[in-house]
């Protein structure tokens, strides 16, 4: 059984009524600072309306398509380029150009060459998402103990067991750190682009909120947003925990 | 049944000349012998067994294993080594880890493979951790672990380098007596690689003394003392006490070189 974070809850709890109380004091700012109770009590009744419904869906499916585009895209470069030296090398400088520029920045060409519908969001998604999987992949890759790959050699593994058997499952703890970075990244990429052009999808509905005035809807929409990130985020160290129990065992007890 | 002639091994550094790791080394093993190889640190043993276990490819000479050249890993040889929490697979329980082995044998279903595992993992005296992962054990047993993967493969000749050089001295003491027991009972050939004079001694029939950089052999003796060992008695015996003493003069000249 886990133990319930109260000093945490209870931090939350403080800002929540930081937050009401500041709302209540400064009655100026009403137009565009609601109280959080009234954020809330709208979330609530757009979630039960089914005002949020194709939104969240629209958010969720651009998000779920770029994610794991990128996962399968990335993790496969990753691989391709820890075990290929040569590779590596000639894609290098690529990468290192790429790599620090803001991914936001890649919307206005995607815009050109694939539209303003889903295509340009999630290949937004997938580029953004994939640098910090594919990275870690090929760092976690090259990590790879010269003591395995030699044990892997003297028990005469083929190339394709020793990739299956031992590569793939010495890297994972790095792809899967690689995964965790680029789940809050997809989600931001989705809801950047949704900004920029975009008839549905919470970040549409954000800043359609926000022009039309209509403010406990955007605070609530920006809620919602990040009650998915935090739900993302637990599920996937949820997966993670349970597949990855070894990695944890093995580090805790290292330290 | 092991033939090195004429072995010599150079690593080209990123600058300079290049470093002759191994000069000259020839010898053999003979079938179902215990070999045990010392030299001090830095004479180019674990690069030797490297070389005989087809890892590594000498710059001159050769390695043949039952009139085959070795050009790669062999069948029916394994190497160990030393550090058996980088060559232990911390996803795999113990049971997965002796299994490794055995999974590139064609023919072998899981359970038989399985029930192999097992009587190999018993043999180390792991009986009861099998569902353990590496990183729950000790360092000793997690060296019995590699030991057992390795045996289970059944291999003809086991190199072994300097496998007991990162535990503790009981522990060290415990997985000699257990390799000989194994050993005795198995009849592998095993070429035993340590920088632990004592150990090679008490361990083997034969013990190579290697020069230091670049190195050559200086010495080959037999080790004429009863088997089975026995920690206190075999120890205790005077021709341990003189190849001791002859060996480590033997070293003791080499390091006063450098």
């Amino acid at each position: 059984m886990r133990r319930i974070p109260w000093s945490g809850l209870a931090v939350l709890a403080a800002c929540l009524l930081a937050w009401e109380a500041w709302a209540y004091w400064r009655r100026d700012l009403a137009a565009y600072f609601p109280p959080a109770s009234e954020v809330l009590v709208t979330l609530g009744q757009m979630l039960g309306s089914g005002e949020l419904t194709g939104h969240v869906a629209a958010t969720m499916k651009r998000f779920a398509e770029g994610y794991f585009l990128a996962a399968v895209l990335a993790v496969g470069a990753g691989l391709c380029l820890g075990l290929w030296r040569w590779l590596y090398n000639a894609f290098e400088p690529l990468i290192e150009l790429l790599r620090p520029m803001p991914s936001p920045a890649t919307i206005p060409i995607a815009i050109l060459f694939l539209g303003i519908g889903d295509e340009m969001k999630v290949a937004v998604t997938i580029y953004a998402c994939s640098w910090p999987i594919l990275l870690n992949t090929l760092d976690g890759v090259r990590s790879v103990d010269r003591v395995l790959f030699a044990t892997a050699a003297t028990f005469r593994l083929s190339p394709w067991a020793r990739f299956w058997k031992v590569v793939l499952p010495a890297a994972s703890p790095q792809i899967v750190t690689g995964l965790r970075v680029s789940l809050a990244i997809a989600l931001i990429l989705v809801t950047t682009s949704e900004m920029v052009v975009s008839n549905d999808g919470l970040g549409y509905y954000v800043l359609e909120s926000q022009r039309t005035f209509q403010m406990p809807q955007m605070y609530a929409a920006v809620v919602a947003l990040g009650v998915i990130g935090y739900a993302l985020n637990r599920l996937f160290l949820m997966i993670d925990g349970w597949v990855m129990a070894w990695h944890k065992g093995a580090t805790r007890r290292e330290n | 049944m092991l033939e090195v002639s004429g072995l010599k091994k150079e690593f080209q550094p990123l600058s300079g000349p290049p470093v002759t790791a191994i000069g000259d080394v020839s010898f053999r093993v003979e079938a179902r012998q215990f070999v045990s190889i010392v030299g001090p640190s830095g004479c180019g043993k674990s690069t030797l067994l490297q070389c005989v276990a087809g890892l590594m490819r000498p710059t001159a000479g050769t390695v043949v294993l039952d009139g085959r050249e070795v050009t790669g890993p062999p069948e029916g040889l394994i190497l160990l080594f030393q550090e058996y929490n980088k060559s232990l697979m911390a996803w795999r329980t113990v049971l997965g880890n002796v299994c490794f082995g055995l999974e590139n044998k064609a023919g072998l279903a899981r359970a038989d493979r399985e029930a192999e595992a097992r009587h190999y993992i018993g043999l180390v005296g792991l009986g009861g951790f099998e569902h353990q992962y590496p990183w729950e054990l000790s360092g000793g047993m997690q060296q019995r672990v590699a030991i057992a993967r390795a045996l289970a493969c059944k291999p003809q000749v086991l190199l072994m380098d300097e496998p007991f050089g990162a535990l503790d001295a009981l522990t060290r003491i415990e997985l000699e007596d257990t390799l000989l027991r194994l050993w005795e009972s198995l009849r592998s050939t095993i070429l035993f690689v340590t920088h632990d004079i004592e150990e090679a001694v008490y361990l083997s029939d034969r013990v190579y003394v290697l020069s230091r950089r670049p190195s050559r052999m200086i010495e080959d003796t037999a080790v004429d003392l009863p088997r089975p060992r026995n920690q206190l008695a075999s120890r205790e015996d005077t021709r341990f006490i003189k190849l001791r003493r002859h060996t480590f003069e033997l070293i003791s000249k080499e390091m006063a070189q450098i």
